[in-house]
């Protein structure tokens, strides 16, 4: 565009007042970035959830155990395709509890396929049908501590201790990615059948079972009959679907959501203000150079547009370096893995990034622009450059 | 651009009022004015007789409250404001007593401003630049930014803004007012080589008598009315 130069020019006037007022954009689009990672991390779980899935656990309470043998029982139920079950472990590397992440025995098979967001080499799938002490850790937990495969990683855990008294010994046969970018891949799984004949007590029980269903429209009629077929035995169930287990959070979540939008409402309401007062101070102090302009035969839609541009420029090199401050900040993945484990800046809430900066850049300079327009040329010429 | 009577400025019982408040003021009144091509016009008058206001009227940067102005056969104080920005770009030349140069572009910046409203490459601009430049005499100043040069410097970087598009019409108003004598008297040395070598027509506001003895012709403002005569 002709006349850039001169935009670049009068950014360039008064270098400290533009340098202080990109650097207030370019603070608001890092925190634009980094609570829209945060909001993700927070809604990912629920997001994720599969509708087609149930959890089903003790009536009573998450922590109390259930039968082994409850699996094939709940795959006769009509409606479900295939039940998995799940131990928490609570496995500890190193004896120190600091390094927290999700370890549970599963049923391999049975697992990858009731789990497809779980993305595992074939050849790996294979190593780990094959050995019993094998495990598979995902991508941002195998980086976290630099597991490669091959390893052998000992764990201890406080609630499940292994009969020989020391620790769980474990060799890493696989590595899994997430399908999509929101799945979390800071989990730790190994054999059921390993995990059975190694605990010290308990043989036969586990934690809770995630349950497939055909349709998930009778999701809930599902788990009615799910919890029928348990009733009035020792164990009764509670079935509920996966997506509302974290139903106690999705309130929260609800709360943090717009806690996050009105953080952000006022910070660019004050964005607004600063940029605004920017660009109303570099026409005001500019009107005889407007009247200039003019005069050589500047029409009036090329002058609104200048100033226009010049608020554009500037939000723009304040947000966009914002923006991409905050991406590289998340593409170093997560700064607590243990409580985050999913930690990135969306790709849609970028665009909308984008979108800001330039409506900021817009809106700051719109009266300011329509201002230098409507001035009269002989009136801004009576004033001196 | 020529008119039937050869006149290229033609100004009809002009009438120009300014409100203040409540009051209006009446700064021209049932002014004509007739300036023929290849002319260099000396306006004189009193502080506040309206020189500014009828340059104002005669460059399209202002409108008469009734009256005519046409110029070179064009009806400017019809023209739609996007046409008369327009026309400016193509018709006038402006030279100001303060010079108003952009104080953030250089001098060839400064120059090239009237050019971005054109057609031209930026090679073609340069090229106009350099030969308004050289016309001036500045071509060595061409990088320097306005404050580091000296007032008549900043003078000649204004008339070559002025000419760099070849307009019609040279208006300036009081170009030599801010400058010593010396520089004063180049600038209006190189005002009338542009009237006698390049043929432009030049109406300057002045209060110098030493300025306007430059010109082919003098004509003084006072209480709203043009005469010939210097007024008592
Ligand atoms: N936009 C305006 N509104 C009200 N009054 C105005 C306006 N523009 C000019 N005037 C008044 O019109 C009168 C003539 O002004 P003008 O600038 O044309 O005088 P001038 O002859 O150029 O004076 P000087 O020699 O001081 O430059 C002055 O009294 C001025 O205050
Ligand atoms: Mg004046």
């Amino acid at each position: 565009m002709r006349g850039l130069g001169l935009v670049l020019s009068n950014l360039k006037r008064r270098k400290l007042r533009t340098a202080l007022t990109m650097l207030c954009i370019f603070v608001a689009f890092v925190l634009f970035g980094l609570l829209c990672a945060l909001k993700e991390a927070f809604t990912a779980g629920v997001t994720v959830a599969g509708a087609d899935r149930l959890i089903v656990r003790h009536k009573v309470s998450l922590i109390m155990l259930l039968p082994v043998t409850y699996g094939p029982r709940m795959e006769q139920v009509p409606g479900v395709s295939a039940a998995m079950h799940f131990t928490w472990f609570n496995g500890i590397y190193q004896n120190e509890p600091k390094n927290f992440f999700a370890t549970m025995p599963v049923t391999p098979e049975r697992f990858l396929d009731m789990y497809p967001e779980y993305v595992l080499p074939d050849d790996q799938k294979k190593v780990w049908m094959e050995k019993r002490a094998g495990a598979i850790v995902g991508r941002t937990l195998a980086e976290r501590f630099n597991w490669k495969i091959g390893d052998r990683v000992p764990l201890t855990s406080p609630i499940w201790p292994h009969k020989s008294g020391g620790a769980w010994e474990f060799e890493i046969v696989g590595v899994y990615d997430g399908a999509m970018k929101g799945t979390d891949t800071s989990g730790f799984y190994f054999r059921y059948d390993y995990f059975d004949e190694g605990r010290a007590q308990g043989e036969g029980m586990v934690g809770w079972y995630g349950v497939r269903v055909n349709d998930p429209d009778h999701a809930d009629a599902v788990a009615r009959a799910i919890d029928a077929e348990f009733a009035n035995s020792p164990y009764e169930t509670k079935a509920e679907p996966e997506g509302a287990f974290a139903q106690g959070f999705v309130q929260q979540i609800g709360n943090v959501s717009t806690m996050l939008i009105a953080i952000l409402s006022a910070v660019f309401f004050t964005i607004l203000l600063v940029a605004g007062t920017t660009m109303a101070q570099a026409v005001r102090e500019r009107t005889a150079e407007i009247g200039v302009l003019k005069a050589v035969g500047f029409g009036n839609g090329r002058v609104l547009g200048l100033v226009l541009a010049e608020s554009l420029v500037m939000t723009a090199a304040g947000g966009m370096t914002g923006l991409g401050a905050a991406w590289l900040f998340t593409a170093q993945g997560s700064p607590v893995p243990a409580m985050l484990p999913v930690f990135y800046l969306p790709t849609d809430a970028l665009i909308v990034g984008v979108g800001m900066v330039l409506a900021l850049g817009f809106a700051a300079g719109l009266l300011p622009a329509l201002s230098a327009m409507r001035l009269p040329v002989a009136v801004a010429l009576r004033k001196h450059v | 651009m020529s008119e039937r009577n050869g006149a290229l400025v033609h100004i009809e019982r002009v009438n120009k009022t300014f409100r203040r408040g409540a009051e209006e003021i009446h700064i021209l009144s049932q002014l004509n004015l007739e300036v023929p091509q290849g002319e260099f016009l000396a306006l004189m008058g009193p502080s506040g007789s309206g020189k500014t206001t009828l340059l104002n009227l005669i460059g399209g940067l202002d409108r008469p409250t009734s009256g005519s102005v046409r110029i070179g056969g064009d009806s400017i104080d019809q023209m739609s404001n996007r046409r008369l920005a327009a026309w400016r770009a193509r018709h006038i030349g402006l030279v100001f007593q303060f010079y108003n140069l952009l104080p953030v572009l250089t001098a060839e910046r400064n120059v090239e401003l009237p050019l971005l409203l054109t057609g031209l490459s930026s090679a073609q601009r340069r090229r106009h630049v350099e030969a308004a430049l050289s016309v001036v005499g500045l071509t060595h100043r061409a990088k320097h930014y306005p404050r580091t040069l000296s007032g008549g410097e900043q003078q000649r970087t204004g008339i070559a803004r002025a000419i760099v598009t070849d307009p019609t019409l040279l208006l300036c108003d009081e170009p030599t007012g801010d400058l010593d004598r010396k520089s004063g008297d180049e600038i209006l040395a190189l005002l009338q080589a542009l009237n006698r070598e390049h043929g432009k027509t030049i109406i300057m506001v002045t209060h110098d008598p030493h300025a306007s003895a430059r010109a082919t012709r003098t004509v003084y403002l006072d209480k709203g009315r043009l005469s010939s005569e210097k007024p008592e």
